[in-house]
């Protein structure tokens, strides 16, 4: 599968990236000979074969419902790049 | 004029009754100073890892359970992707293609018949974080939003109906009863003014036309905030597409699927904007959570758990108890508190009719009309039972129960003590028939009236008896009338 | 012998007869690092006075027999990825050039219980993703042994400071081979545990399902102290193994009876150096003469490890660096200018009339993450944002995630079918010793492809060490790579040592 020039807009919009043209032009050479080199997955027979998401394969670890401190706002907002006295500010996200 | 069918499916999210968030330990209460209840795993910080809350699965499978869902052996979670300010780590940790929960249902009616009963069959139910809040108005002015991160990780269980509702009635129909039901297992609160409840709605029509059934394009409602606004919706919904069907004759696959917003003071859906990239959500499963199994003795347990459910409670009420279907409907729709409250009373008295009479009536108008709750009124069960028995027995006349009912709420006191204040005392036989011989003795007339077959007569003495002794029990004062009538000479 | 060019174990000693003073030591360690990091890079901060500071109080509770932890004393370097309450933690990334994590890393808090003294924080590829430390935003990292190469990576700050003698230990973290390939560059010992044998919570996840935490230090004992030291369950971590730690700085000198090692047809095909062939087969020659028996065995799927490990590993690297969005924490770009670059890009596409391009023009928003991240990510992460997004959007997913999910298990299988066989696994960490500083940066895939021998690992969740086992004929250490089953860190160290107690590669040291 090649990817194009498109394709790649559209990635590094889902991505939330942005790339110059330049960055455009080199990055589609990349990615192209690197998705050629990963395309040889296909030529191996994977039918039946449960996919493995985790190295280790363990299942149903809870915590309780137990309450415990929250960060002071102060605190939790300390490392905000844009802020008030309340909370984290953002340019408008009306009407996203 | 063609002919249409409405098509309607609802997705509900209901937040989970736990006292923590899903993936960390801070408070899901409600209503704190933005930003006050987060830690470094719900703000998504670099580093921080979830780990699952065992109430809120349990809270999950309770439901997934009451809803009559299969609950498959194994289950995993999946990150959603999508960017928005208000969803800190970017992705939302919810389920994809191995929900907790499917293929359920929910059985709705309406005792007056406004529709034929009906099963609404239920897709899947799955466990999944709430997002924050993004304030616009607050800074508006300023071009900013506020965001607040506090709901952020409270657990939601997304529950999706099949399009199996057929008017706006019947959705709404099926939302109380969902409501009910959450609330008598008690999963969760589901205030909608809290945002604990919310409904999405999809919507569109099946018209008939001289090609057979056309399908018009499927419409995403959103920004609800009432059952009744679901139900507005809905409406406002099916006339506009009707409307835009005969305009345009578009149908369903002709445009991508619409989100609209209701405006509930406007009473109009406004089309909002969508992204073409904005359904790819790359859903992956979560590297950093474990999957859960459940072997079919733990979904055995949690339905033996369970305790009556609210549609067989009121086939219970019917059966057991002879109230109508009407009544039955209306105490078990109050939730389960007036449904024990109302077992107590019948049990005390051992009268459900009259029980389910003062429980529909009296105890119902006053809820409404104060701040109590069941569980605050000052009338305890026994203590109505008590109320229920003296009038039986004629201590407190029939027609100033009612009266004897609210000083007991407005004062906080026994019936004695209402009874006392209000100066009613049983008046003793004897007292009764000497007040009798006495307003005989001086209305000769009302006697040869009486005896001349007009019984109305003795009305002007029972008048007279309550203006002597307002105790006077008005039908017995009558019975004795008319007995010392026909035996005097 | 310089003080610095001893092991932590021989420290330990001298701290806990009283020989020795943690101050002196750590002074010795900070002078180390005045004198050669200009040169090496390994640092991006250095906290000498917290250290003394440390040190002394350490000291003073030794000698008032007070209780001390494990590694009392013990001058202590960590990779920039591990979050520590107050302090900058930068991952290597101008997005997190400010950020100051309000929490401690479980490993942090661990260390800190253990009295372990914390010199500094070492230079790293960007978010982990690279083998040469040259992706770093800030700083390129040398090898101490000859400073126009590479260190490896991307733990190759910390590879680089046990090397150049400027800390005995040092923490790193590997997801691809990000420990064991620098290690083996480096020529030090370097460890990945068992996936879920150290806790990730407080780990700046690159690939959440193959990141692990583990030492580096200059023998196999060190690296056992400083594992038995960091591991355990954590209940904050959900994929964190519920078992017991065995005491490895205890049982790592007991020789393994009957050990049968296994070596690995496929990792003798084209491409492998002749030099680190050869030390590897003396290596092999070695363990014989140890009494152990030589197997060869097959990985028959190990051939598509890396196509497999660079689909997974980005996809979920694409999915941990969306929170980098200068929303709540990290670098934002200016705000001013994005306005101003947003409404200059609306008048153009007004003036020409181009109504598609209005409609696709971003949002303010959209536009602050986009700015923020092509602005604070360097292009290595970008590329395997790019890749990873690819391989789980849709239409792509099946072909590229799903297969790469199903080799993984097959990639287990292998292991799994071969410890049948074989007690440890034995063979190259790289296909050649260390590459010049820039000899690979304009060719990715080339750089992809020298963690052939690593990612394997990574995937199937097992534990692998890298022990220096020769030198090239240019003086660059060669590395010896010993994988051993889930959870059998204790024979993989027991094993590491019979071949360090046999030879005497463990004793080098560069020479700066």
């Amino acid at each position: 599968m090649s990817i194009s020039r498109r394709d790649n807009e559209k990635v590094a919009l889902l991505g939330r990236l942005r790339l110059t043209e330049d960055e455009l032009a080199i990055m589609t050479t990349e990615l192209a000979q690197i998705v050629g080199y990963v395309d040889q997955l296909s030529e191996v027979d994977t039918d039946g074969i449960e996919p493995m998401a985790h190295a280790i394969e363990v299942a149903n670890v809870f915590r309780a419902d137990e309450v415990s401190p929250s960060l002071s706002r102060e605190e939790a907002l300390s490392n905000a790049p844009h802020r008030d006295e309340r909370g984290y500010l953002v340019p408008a996200v009306l009407g996203e | 004029m063609s002919d249409y069918t409405t098509i309607v499916g609802l997705e509900v999210h209901v937040q989970l009754a736990t006292a923590s968030k899903l993936f960390c330990g801070c408070s899901t209460k409600f209503g704190a100073e933005p930003n006050t209840q987060t830690c470094p795993v719900c703000i998504g910080l670099p580093g921080t890892l979830p780990v699952m809350n065992r109430n809120a699965f349990q809270l999950a499978l309770k439901t997934a359970v009451a809803l009559n869902c299969e609950i498959p052996a194994y289950t995993k979670w999946d990150r959603k992707q999508y960017y928005y300010p208000d969803l800190p780590k970017n992705y939302q940790i919810s389920q994809y293609d191995l929900p907790m929960s499917q293929h359920g249902y929910l059985d709705i009616g309406d005792p007056k018949g406004a529709f034929e009963p009906k099963r609404v069959r239920i897709l899947r139910a799955h466990l999944e974080e709430d997002a924050g809040k993004s304030l616009h108005d607050e800074v508006a002015g300023k071009g900013d939003s506020l965001i607040d991160l506090n709901r952020t990780g409270t657990p939601l269980l997304e529950i999706v109906s099949e399009p199996d509702m057929r008017s706006p009635l019947e959705a709404k129909a099926f939302l109380t009863e969902l409501k009910l039901l959450l609330t008598y297992i008690g999963v969760s609160d589901c205030n909608m003014q809290e945002g604990s409840l919310r409904v999405d709605a999809n919507v569109n029509l099946h018209i008939d036309t001289a090609e057979g059934k056309v399908a018009t394009p499927i419409i995403e409602i959103k920004n609800m905030n009432s059952f009744r606004a679901v139900e507005r919706a809905l409406e406002y919904e099916v006339g506009r597409q009707w409307c835009e069907w005969q305009e345009t004759h578009r149908k369903l696959g002709d445009a991508p699927k619409q989100t609209r917003g209701w405006d509930d003071v406007a009473g109009v859906t406004r089309g909002q904007r969508s992204k073409e990239e904005s359904s790819d959500y790359r859903y992956f499963p979560d590297p950093d959570l474990a999957p859960v199994t459940v072997g079919p003795q733990d979904a055995a347990a949690i339905r033996e758990s369970l305790g009556e459910l609210p549609a067989a409670l009121r086939g219970r009420l019917e059966s057991d108890f002879g109230l109508s279907a009407y009544d039955a409907d209306v105490l078990v729709n109050q939730g389960s508190p007036v449904v024990t409250y109302f077992l107590d009373v019948a049990k005390f008295t051992g009268d459900p009719k009259a029980a389910a009479n003062w429980v529909t009536q009296d105890v119902l108008r006053t809820l409404k009309e104060s701040e109590h709750t069941i569980e605050s009124l000052p009338v305890a069960s026994s203590a109505l039972a008590e109320l229920i028995r003296k009038v039986k027995a004629g201590e407190v006349p029939s027609s100033r129960a009612r009266e004897v009912f609210q000083t007991m709420v407005e004062k906080r006191v026994d019936v004695a003590a209402a009874m006392q204040s209000l100066g009613i005392a049983a008046v003793d036989e004897g007292e009764l028939i000497a007040l009798c011989q006495k307003l005989l003795a001086a209305n000769p007339k009302t006697i040869s009236d009486v005896r001349a077959g007009k019984l109305q007569a003795v009305g002007a003495l029972i008048g007279q008896a309550k203006k002597q002794n307002p105790n006077v029990d008005p039908t017995r004062f009558r019975e004795l009338c008319l007995e010392l009538i026909e035996k005097a000479p | 012998m310089a003080l610095f060019d001893q092991t932590a174990t021989e420290h330990l000693k001298g701290l806990e007869s009283g020989a020795l003073k943690s101050v002196e030591l750590t002074q010795t360690y900070l002078d180390r690092i005045r004198a050669v990091d200009n040169r090496v890079g390994a640092f991006l901060s250095v906290d000498a006075d917290g250290a003394l500071k440390r040190a002394e109080e350490i000291d003073e509770r030794r000698a008032k027999k007070q209780r001390v932890g494990r590694l009392a004393g013990l001058p202590l370097a960590v990779k920039d990825i591990l979050c520590e309450r107050g302090k900058v933690t930068t991952c290597a990334s101008r997005m997190l050039q400010q950020f100051r994590p309000p929490y401690d890393a479980t490993v942090i808090a661990k260390l800190r219980e253990a009295d372990a003294v914390f010199v500094g924080r070492t230079n790293m590829d960007e978010f982990a993703m690279g083998g040469s430390t040259e992706n770093s935003a800030f700083q390129v990292t040398r090898n101490p042994w000859d400073l126009e190469r590479s260190p490896g990576g991307s733990s190759g700050g910390s590879a680089a400071a046990v090397a150049a003698g400027m800390a005995p230990l040092a923490i790193g973290t590997d997801t691809g081979g990000s420990i064991r390939q620098p290690a083996g560059l480096c020529g030090v010992v370097g460890m990945k545990p068992t996936y879920g044998r150290v806790s990730r919570f407080g780990l700046i996840a690159f690939a959440s399902s193959l990141d692990q935490i583990g030492p580096f230090g200059q023998s196999v004992e060190d690296a056992a102290l400083l594992l038995e030291t960091i591991a355990g369950h954590d209940p904050r971590d959900t994929t964190s193994l519920d078992v017991p730690v065995p005491a490895y700085s205890q049982s790592v000198n007991k020789p393994l009876a009957n050990l049968r090692i296994g070596w690995v047809r496929e990792h003798f095909g084209g491409g492998l150096d002749k030099e680190v062939e050869s030390a590897v087969r003396a290596a092999f020659e070695v363990y014989k003469s140890l009494g152990a028996t030589l197997h060869e065995i097959s990985l028959p799927h190990s051939k598509y490890a890396v196509a497999t490990y660079y689909v997974i590993a980005p996809s979920e690297a694409s999915s941990n660096l969306a929170r980098y969005d200068g929303v709540h924490f990290g670098y934002r770009t200016d705000e001013k200018e994005m306005l101003a670059e947003l409404a200059a890009d609306r008048r153009r596409l007004e003036t020409a009339g181009d109504k598609a391009g209005l409609e696709h023009l971003d949002s303010a928003l959209v536009r602050m993450y986009r700015r923020t991240r092509a602005e604070g990510f360097g292009p290595e992460v970008k590329r395997r944002i790019m890749l990873g997004t690819y391989a789980l959007s849709a239409g792509y997913y099946d072909a590229y995630y799903l297969k790469a999910l199903k080799l993984r298990r097959l990639i287990r299988k292998d292991f799994d079918d071969a410890f049948g066989k074989v007690d440890l696994i034995a063979g190259p960490i790289t296909p050649a010793p260390a590459f010049k500083i820039g000899e690979m940066s304009g060719d990715p895939l080339a750089m992809y492809l020298v963690d052939i021998y690593t990612v394997s690992a990574n995937l199937a969740g097992i534990p692998g060490l890298c022990l220096p086992c020769g030198r090239s004929q240019a003086g660059l250490p060669i590395g010896l790579q010993l994988q051993a089953p889930a959870l059998e860190e204790e024979r993989l160290f027991c094993g590491a040592r019979m071949f360090e107690q046999a030879t005497d590669w463990d004793k080098g040291r560069a020479k700066l």
